[in-house]
């Protein structure tokens, strides 16, 4: 649990931001392994000292998440999940198995290119034609990974516990709602999505609903999304 | 006890050099099977790389591995002998990083100037030498990015490590200068002369023409980004 820093002895920090999925990987693989960490939220209303921190830790991307350990930070989510896997061995998060290690790999890349990304994306859209594309493709994707869950026959990617795929494919809980619900449009449709709609009522549960609250992500995704159309011009609209 | 190893590639491929220095780097004797990328892609590359019908592909035993970083984390794992990961997880995350911000950052930049419209290059000049000096700053001095032999990063790399400095000089278009960037514009020297690199370049002459033959296609609309 987010406490004192002390993981075991070892100084561990989360820098983060509370709406950020990629966040949010990072502190499931912190907590399915029970370690301690000192959560910093780097909020927007703190300008100053947010950009003073990710230039101190993230210097090349300046974004979260960053995980400092043992004083020394290592950055972009799939990245610490995995350093989080072989420094923290219990609860492993990864397959053994090579094969299985680069099976793994490829879905959670997957899932982030033509799903998490694309999500992300379409807040910033302003064109419905564009959006609704995208919406599509992205649609699509989440079918060829319905497909690759059923044939994997267990409860989640990783199993009987969550791994780095479920981790990834985190997006389609509530942060993939909210979007769906401010932009009005469909990606996710549990007919089409059978496998997805069970594995969302078991993923949410396994992390006992540790996610940022709906309604909160519903404000925040409006605000930005309304920043976005109104930076467009008027004669574009 | 045989090992079926095949690699499905094509000549001119920075994602296929990738599997092809790692495995030639810790001597794995392997297939490889040339895939014309530009023209029909053959029943063996759908059958095992369906959903991006990309080189290259690994074959280990009959098991596909797709994506060229996950290839390299396979191989690794797989033949010990001249790691090209670090050993320690930290290392490790450092090198991850670099090739993912590789792959994600630089190669799309590096090579937009090349072929982007003409009132978007300056844009796309500035962008590119963001990341060379990027870069430049990652290397911090050392011979290569592994240190004192190739590692991840610069097989990952190899983009800006050989292809680079060819379509410089089809084009006439300078982004990677010793002036500009000595310890990287060093580092590609460095890297094409490496022994196990130079042997398993495509060849500079047939590299040149096809670069001419690509930007080409690029100017005729042939072929998009």
């Amino acid at each position: 649990m987010a406490g004192h820093g002390n993981g075991n002895g070892e100084e561990v920090k989360l820098l983060g931001i509370w709406f950020s999925p990629y966040v949010r990987r990072v502190v499931w693989a912190l907590e399915l392994k029970g370690i301690d960490y000192e959560w910093v939220e780097l909020s927007f209303r703190d300008p100053k000292n947010r950009s003073r921190s990710l230039l101190e830790h993230n210097p090349v991307l300046k974004r979260v998440p960053v995980l400092v350990h043992r004083g020394r930070p290592v950055v972009e989510s799939l990245v610490i999940v995995e350093y989080i896997d072989e420094t923290w061995r219990n609860n492993p998060v990864l397959p053994l198995d090579p094969y299985e290690r680069a099976v793994a790999r490829f879905w959670a890349n997957f899932v982030d290119q033509k799903i998490t990304e694309v999500l992300i994306k379409l807040l910033s859209l302003t064109d419905k034609t564009q959006m609704e594309e995208e919406a599509k493709q992205a649609s699509k994707a989440l079918e060829i990974v319905d497909r690759e869950l059923k044939a994997k026959g267990k409860k989640f990617f990783g199993g009987e516990t969550i791994g780095l795929v479920d981790i990834a494919l985190s997006i389609v809980t509530n942060w993939m709602e909210a979007i769906e619900e401010v932009l009005d449009v469909r990606i996710f449709d549990s007919r089409t999505h059978p496998l997805i709609a069970q594995w969302k009522t078991n993923f949410v549960e396994f992390v006992r609903h540790n996610l940022p609250p709906k309604d909160g992500l519903l404000r925040f995704y409006r605000r930005y999304h309304q920043s976005k159309i109104a930076s467009v011009a008027p004669s574009r609209l | 006890m045989g090992e079926e190893v095949k690699v499905f590639g094509f000549w001119s491929s920075p994602y296929t050099l990738r599997a092809v220095l790692a495995l030639r780097l810790k001597g794995v004797p392997y297939e490889y099977v040339e895939e014309n990328v530009l023209g029909n892609k053959s029943p063996l590359l759908l059958k095992y790389n369906p959903i991006h019908k990309k080189v290259p592909v690994l074959l280990h035993n009959g098991k596909p591995i797709v994506e060229s970083l996950v290839i390299l984390e396979y191989i690794d794992e797989i033949w010990k002998s001249k790691p090209i990961l670090p050993k320690h997880p930290y290392d490790k995350a450092m090198a991850r990083f670099w090739a993912k911000f590789f792959d994600d950052k630089c190669m799309p930049a590096v090579w937009k100037p090349f072929w982007c419209p003409e009132d978007e290059r300056e844009k796309a000049v500035e962008e590119a030498c963001q990341c060379l000096k990027t870069l430049e700053t990652a290397l911090n001095g050392k011979r290569f990015f592994g240190g004192e032999e190739i590692g991840l990063v610069d097989i990952a790399a190899n983009f800006v490590g050989f292809f680079l400095r060819t379509m410089q000089e089809v084009t006439g278009l300078e982004l990677l200068s010793a002036e500009k960037f000595p310890h990287l514009f060093k580092w590609t020297d460095e890297f094409v002369n490496h022994s196990v690199v130079k042997e398993n370049l495509p060849p500079r002459d047939k590299q040149l023409e096809f670069n001419r033959v690509i930007i080409a296609k690029y100017e005729a609309g042939e072929i998009k980004a």
